[in-house]
């Protein structure tokens, strides 16, 4: 049994502690609304891209077939077929890979295993400082440097090209990978080098069998974010690409990935020609979608 | 007996609480007395300290926490109203660890009143002086009031955050172990603060140190795995405990 | 053999991180051999002239007009869902879904995000061309930015302090405002000071949404290029690699003060922290 004079006072808040309960309440949903407009957005977005990319092919009667796998876009002629930029995507991030990874992810061991502490010291901010240079700059250094200097080299008609889309990337690239493998590879423990050295292993040895295992999720992250940065890049890609409209056979012909349709034609598309546009947007989506998904596979695999 | 009726300020009746499942608490029944020092003993997970947070509601803040029974406090189940605030400000508390936020020392014990919405400098000024005071830390930073409180030495520390609790005028204090993080010369000094602070507190407090429960508690409940085993004077407690477990922690046969 | 093998990769590892440093610094070389002549006071300061003579004047002020309208849109925003999901939130279903969004935001390449602002700021909600419009396409890429760096930063205030100031009686929102913004704001401010990076240095977006036109803005609802639009644009229309070098100093050096203030704010909240 509760004591009899308690019932009144249980029920009555004082004034002004009620209007502090009622502002509670208040902030707490203002802050829920402010933390679920990213869901919103982030279904504003794709609801957006793929209503407009997704018209053509549901109510206009378009394959989604002959837009993947078609190899002609002459939007005046209604032909949309997107298969040499997907080509061309696919190598530019390929090739970009292939020479980026490699030289950042040894840029990244030399930084935190070699390299003396001095010399890390004003090289890794620099390169950070890099990750943050905007990305047309590396389109205009590839512009006047690369290009010049392939059409030169190999006696083309015109430098831009997969080659030239390729280097710009993996330069592009380099930083972010070089950044974040750095830092994974700094937070392995020192036990683990001194137990290996310990054993007569020798320092590359240690470095290549125990360390790079030891921040493999690591490095993981770093490809992916630099991979990231690469695919979705667009105006210094348009820069370089030369923008042709054929399916690449060689690294030096001219090639219009995804995103850079996208950015050149948007600015005078209409109606259909606008919509395949979106559908464009949608491929290189799914292409991120996938790369991501196949990344994080291989890296979960490798984990057991 | 109707005297101490009388005198009871807080009264716990059949008190059970659960971490989402697991029961922390089961069947506690006590009855604190206004004005007096009153310790909690036990072994490290014997729920005291969880006990202790029940009395401001600070375990609210945990999820999946459910408490059935009752406390009264002031005549009023604090479990029915919904005023934590008001609670709050009638039970201060003062934690293991000192927790100055990082403001000046002034601003840290003005801290409460202000939230309350005392807005009159001169008030703040007296509130401040007075509590500091009180905690027995006035003289030794009444001239670097405007300085981070961070700067201060631990067990200065946990006098100013005596003061900023008596600041609030509360009725109860609840101390959570307060000199488990600070030296011997700084626990003495905080132990006599609290034989002086009785007059006009009550006051509550989570020890692990058995001499310290000693020194300057008139009443000892001993819990174990949960449970209040038994509650009593002090002095009953260390000299002639009744029930064979308390005898056996107090004399340090285990714990 | 094996001292071969190690002596190859050696090698190879000063090879890569000489390769590395050496065309990064070829880079920003190559940016300011090319464009330090055009540097002058009239040249930042100027008004833009079609001829080539003009100055870069407009495109800085369209470059600030989208920063500051991005980040008062986005800072708040951010910073209170941030609050919610580390304050107030409990941890279940609701929090999951946010996370995934916030996370699939940050995934996503510049040129949706035009794609997206160009059907819904620019068509859908009518406001055009404009500063406006690749002002809250930038408010989207930044929002995901300034959520996870304010909840690092929150995740850094003792749990102490938070019962503290509960157990004198204050509500969680004056313990928010008084104690643990406060605390947290080094962190969050450099957060922000990253988003200004990002939207400075974007460009693909702002290229669909804001549009191209090379004058000085009326309003917020003018169309008008910004620094970066304006070097992708003199490089390709006009193949001026000097002008657009010279705009790409003026980048740098904001990137650069950017990065600096950012460290200085955290070098200084990790000073604070440690005492």
């Amino acid at each position: 049994m509760s004591i009899p004079t308690t019932n009144k006072q249980t029920v009555e808040i004082g004034k002004a502690n009620k209007r502090k309960y009622m502002l509670e309440k208040v902030s707490q949903r203002l802050f829920l609304i402010c933390a679920l407009l990213s869901v919103i957005t982030l279904l504003l977005i794709i609801g957006f891209v793929f209503y407009k990319g997704a018209h053509p092919f549901v109510a206009e009667g378009y394959s989604f077939i002959d837009f993947i796998f078609g190899s002609d876009w002459v939007p005046s002629e209604d032909k949309f077929g997107i298969f040499p930029m997907i080509v061309a995507s696919i190598f530019a991030t390929i090739g970009a890979l292939i020479i980026g990874v490699p030289i950042g992810l040894f840029t990244a061991i030399f930084l935190a295993e070699i390299a003396s502490e001095r010399l890390a010291k004003i090289i890794s901010p620099a390169v950070q400082l890099l990750a943050g240079i905007p990305s047309v700059l590396y389109g205009v250094f590839g512009l006047a440097i690369i290009v010049p200097f392939l059409q030169n080299t190999f006696g083309l008609v015109k430098g831009q090209s997969l080659i030239a889309v390729i280097l710009v990337l993996a330069i592009m690239m380099l930083p972010t990978i070089v950044t974040v493998a750095e830092t994974a590879i700094r937070a392995v423990p020192q036990t683990y080098r001194e137990g290996s050295l310990a054993l007569g292993v020798s320092q590359i040895g240690t470095i290549f069998k125990v360390i790079v295992p030891a921040a493999k999720s690591g490095i993981m992250t770093a490809i992916v974010l630099g991979l990231g940065r690469a695919i979705g890049e667009t105006m210094a890609v348009i820069l370089v690409a030369g923008n042709s409209l054929i399916v690449p056979t060689s690294l030096t012909d001219s090639v219009r990935p995804l995103t850079t349709n996208i950015a050149l034609e948007m600015g005078y598309a209409f109606g259909t020609h606008q919509e395949m546009l979106f559908a464009t947007g949608i491929v290189l989506f799914s292409f991120i979608l996938i790369l991501n998904f196949v990344l994080a596979k291989i890296s979960s695999k490798g984990g057991n | 007996m109707e005297q101490s009726k009388e005198a009871t300020i807080i009264n716990v009746r059949d008190l059970n609480l659960f971490y989402g499942e697991k029961q922390a608490l089961f069947g506690v029944d006590l009855a604190i007395q206004e004005k007096e020092v009153t310790a909690l003993i036990g072994p490290s997970g014997c729920g005291k300290s969880t006990f202790l947070r029940t009395l401001n509601r600070m375990n609210d803040l945990i999820d999946g926490v459910k408490i059935t029974g009752e406390i009264v406090i002031d005549h009023e189940d604090i479990y029915k109203s919904n005023d934590v605030i008001k609670l709050r400000t009638k039970v201060g508390m003062v934690f293991q660890k000192p927790n100055l936020f990082p403001m000046s020392i002034y601003d840290n014990v003005a801290y409460g009143p202000k939230m309350q919405g005392i807005k009159n400098k001169k008030e703040l000024n007296l509130i401040v002086e007075e509590s500091l005071r009180s905690a027995a830390i006035w003289d030794e930073v009444k001239d670097r009031l405007k300085t981070s409180a961070l700067g201060l030495s631990g067990g200065q520390q946990q006098r100013v955050c005596i003061a900023r609790a008596i600041a609030m005028k509360p009725d109860i204090i609840l101390m959570d172990e307060p000199t488990s993080a600070l030296d011997p010369i700084s626990t003495l000094k905080i132990e006599e603060l609290i034989t002086n602070m009785k007059e006009d507190y009550t006051i509550v407090i989570v020890t692990h140190n058995m001499q310290q429960a000693a020194r300057i508690s008139d009443k000892t409940a001993f819990f174990l795995n949960g449970e209040v085993v038994e509650y009593d004077d002090t002095d009953n407690i260390f000299s002639t405990p009744q029930d064979q477990r308390t005898e056996d922690y107090v004399t340090g046969r285990f714990g | 053999m094996r001292q071969f093998k190690d002596n190859l990769l050696r090698g190879l590892l000063w090879l890569s991180a000489f390769l590395s440093v050496a065309v990064l610094v070829m880079i920003v070389g190559f940016i300011f051999y090319k464009g330090i002549g055009l540097i002058s006071f009239d040249f930042i300061f100027g008004d833009y002239s079609p001829d080539g003579d003009g100055g870069i004047w407009p495109m800085i002020v369209t470059t600030i007009y989208t920063v500051l309208i991005s980040l008062v849109i986005a800072t708040p925003i951010g910073i209170l869902a941030a609050v919610y999901l580390q304050e107030y939130a409990k941890q279940g279903r609701l929090v999951r879904l946010i996370r995934f969004a916030t996370e699939s935001l940050t995934g996503i390449p510049s040129i949706i995000y035009g794609l997206f602002g160009a059907v819904f700021f620019v068509t859908t909600l009518k406001l055009g061309m404009s500063i406006l419009a690749a002002s809250l396409t930038l408010t989207i890429i930044v929002l995901p930015v300034i959520i996870r760096t304010t909840e690092e930063a929150l995740k850094t205030v003792p749990g102490s302090y938070r019962e503290g100031s509960l157990a004198l009686g204050t509500t969680k929102l004056q313990t928010l405002y008084k104690v643990i913004l406060p605390s947290s704001m080094p962190g969050i401010l450099s957060g922000i000071i990253l988003s200004v990076g990002r939207i400075v240095g974007e460009s693909a977006a702002i290229f669909l949404t804001a549009g191209t036109v090379a004058a000085m803005p009326d309003s917020i609802l003018s169309s008008a290029r910004t620094l970066t639009v304006h070097s992708y644009l003199v490089t390709q229309e006009s193949g001026d690699i000097e002008l657009a070098a010279a705009v790409g100093i003026v980048l740098i050096v904001i990137i650069l003060a950017i990065n600096l203030s950012a460290t200085y704010i955290s070098k200084k909240f990790n000073r604070a922290t440690n005492k």
